[in-house]
């Protein structure tokens, strides 16, 4: 699937909530509880996200001219938050990364359900995700 | 059987009576800010609407009602904490201005290297930084009463700390994060045996507590408007009037002079000298009519009614944790003598989604480290989840807290 097509996927599945915040926030937690585990190698310092209150570990294996992530968070929604953008881009390629407009942030009221701290941090997980995209597109 | 009308109290509270993401709003931040009575917020709408002039040395009808209406509030300020006089009751912009103005002032006369300060584990990031400064700058070494695992002072070790270098004893009266009271009566005279000063920083006990400076004996004094039903932007420092007097001017500028020549100025009488500038004349205007809010409920009604909302917070944790057959929710600050504040961590959540997930059924509570990182490294913890109970909440608010709480251990 396109990230386009994914990121409507995701506004589906938000829309079922209408506009029941709590139940939203505990979807996004199931979401984070999925996410594969991360190799406890990849968790260290140097991949923490920096910007972010709660700590976000973001590993990048680039194969086979596509960028895959691996993500981990030690709060749950914070966990939710970074596996919705690895369901986007991860094996995606890194041309795409950077051109998509990620328009479901604002679709499923991502700001009114996680406030602007938590938006902040949300910000500085997708700049991540690009420079890591923006380092490939370079070479 | 609480002697107040809850209702009642809560329609002067306009605020109080919206919903949040869909649900009714229950606050329970009360120990970062209050919310204002109508007749603050009506009295700040006047002094600007009806009132508003420079205060003192004013020769106009504006200038006096307004000197008159800030004056009043000192008195007022006065009779609340039970002062000898107005003069010894400083406006400042809140806790933080009043504890560097003494940090900055009595410390720069009287610190000298080698002498020793005594905060608490306890102590809100205002009342360890301005010490830490003039410490720093005068060589002076700051000492720290530990906390027990309840949450109390280790007193045994405060009395160990107190010595002869001992010059300033500067301790909370109630904790922001855990909610103990510290017996400060003890701490007080320990502390003078030793010839040394104290000063209690008040922004918690302001609301809930009974003060009286003389009887405690306190030699300087914090308090803040807005954690009192008050605006933002005003906040007390009470010294006794020898200390202030010895004691050199904070800033300088208008109002704190008598005379200036370019060669020498004279500094004005206290509590001028301290008040340099314009000062926040609507906000303090307006503040008295959140002590007259406080009065007129009485502060052993609030106590009492605060105590039960309290007390069936943490048995409604209890009970909670037993239908659970085990500790999911855990209690910080457990002290037998608190003001109405509790602190709690749900097993395996973080503090910040706990906040989201409350704020999502329209509670407000504070989550984190409370600007007290000390106390929250002294417990292992990164932060907790607070909340903390004014006048104008419910035993409804309560369960409705439980409530939620009990979702979220169960998601």
């Amino acid at each position: 699937m396109t990230s386009k097509e994914l990121q409507d996927e995701i506004i589906d599945d938000f829309s079922l909530f209408e506009d029941d915040l709590e139940s939203k926030l505990f979807y996004l937690m199931d979401l984070g509880k999925k996410l594969p585990e991360m190799n406890a190698e990849h968790k260290s310092d140097e991949y923490i996200v920096k910007g972010c209150q709660s700590k976000v570990w973001l590993f990048p294996v680039y194969q086979d001219g596509k960028l895959y992530f691996e993500a981990d968070s030690n709060t749950e929604i914070t966990k939710g938050l970074v596996s919705l953008l690895v369901k986007i881009w991860s094996g995606k390629n890194p041309k795409e990364i950077l051109e998509t407009d990620l328009y479901f942030i604002e679709k499923i009221g991502m700001s009114r359900m996680i406030g602007s701290q938590r938006s902040n941090g949300f910000t500085s997980m997708i700049k991540q995700m690009k420079m890591y995209a923006f380092a490939l597109v370079k070479e | 059987m609480s002697a107040i009308n809850v209702q009642n109290i809560r329609s002067l509270f306009p605020i109080l009576h919206q919903e949040v993401n869909k649900h009714p709003l229950v606050y329970l931040d009360n120990a970062a800010t209050t919310q204002k009575p109508l007749a603050v917020i009506d009295a700040l709408q006047t002094y600007y609407k009806v009132d508003n002039a420079n205060i003192h040395r004013g020769a106009h009808t504006l200038a006096d009602r307004s000197t008159g209406m800030f004056e009043d509030t000192r008195k007022a300020v006065q009779q609340f904490i039970h002062a000898a006089e107005p003069e010894e009751c400083i406006f400042t912009k809140g806790v933080t201005e009043s504890i560097n103005l003494v940090a900055q002032t009595w410390g720069r006369k009287f610190l000298q290297a080698g002498d020793e300060i005594i905060i608490s584990y306890l102590e809100h990031h205002s009342n360890i930084v301005p010490w830490q400064m003039i410490c720093e700058e005068k060589g002076a070494i700051l000492k720290v009463i530990p906390v027990l695992a309840n949450g109390t002072l280790d007193m045994a070790a405060f009395h160990q700390l107190l010595s002869v270098r001992t010059k300033l004893v500067a301790c909370v009266w109630a904790s922001n994060a855990l909610g103990t009271i510290n017996p400060v009566e003890e701490i007080i005279a320990a502390a003078h045996a030793h010839h040394a000063v104290v000063l209690l920083d008040g922004a918690q006990a302001g609301s809930h507590l009974e003060i009286d400076v003389q009887e405690l004996d306190v030699d300087f004094l914090t308090l803040s408007g807005h954690k009192l039903y008050g605006p933002t932007g005003v906040g007390v420092l009470y010294g006794k009037r020898a200390l202030l007097e010895a004691m050199p001017p904070y800033q300088g500028g208008g109002e704190m002079i008598k005379e200036v020549s370019f060669e020498k100025t004279t500094y004005n009488e206290i509590p001028f000298k301290f008040e340099a500038g314009t000062p926040n004349i609507g906000d303090v205007i307006a503040f008295k009519h959140a002590l007259s809010f406080v009065n007129s409920i009485g502060k052993a009604n609030i106590i009492a009614h605060e105590n039960m909302l309290l007390q069936s917070f943490t048995s409604g944790i209890h009970q909670l944790n037993q239908a659970f057959g085990s500790d999911q929710i855990e209690l910080y600050g457990t002290a037998a003598d608190k003001v109405a504040v509790q602190s709690f961590l749900i097993k395996g959540k973080h503090p910040f989604d706990v906040g989201l997930m409350l704020d999502a059924r329209g509670i407000a509570v504070r989550t984190g480290h409370h600007c007290t990182q000390p106390l929250m490294r002294f417990f292992d913890i990164e932060g907790t989840v607070r909340a903390s109970f004014a006048i104008y909440n419910t035993v409804e608010e309560v369960n409705i807290l439980l409530e939620a709480i009990k979702k979220i251990v169960n998601k």
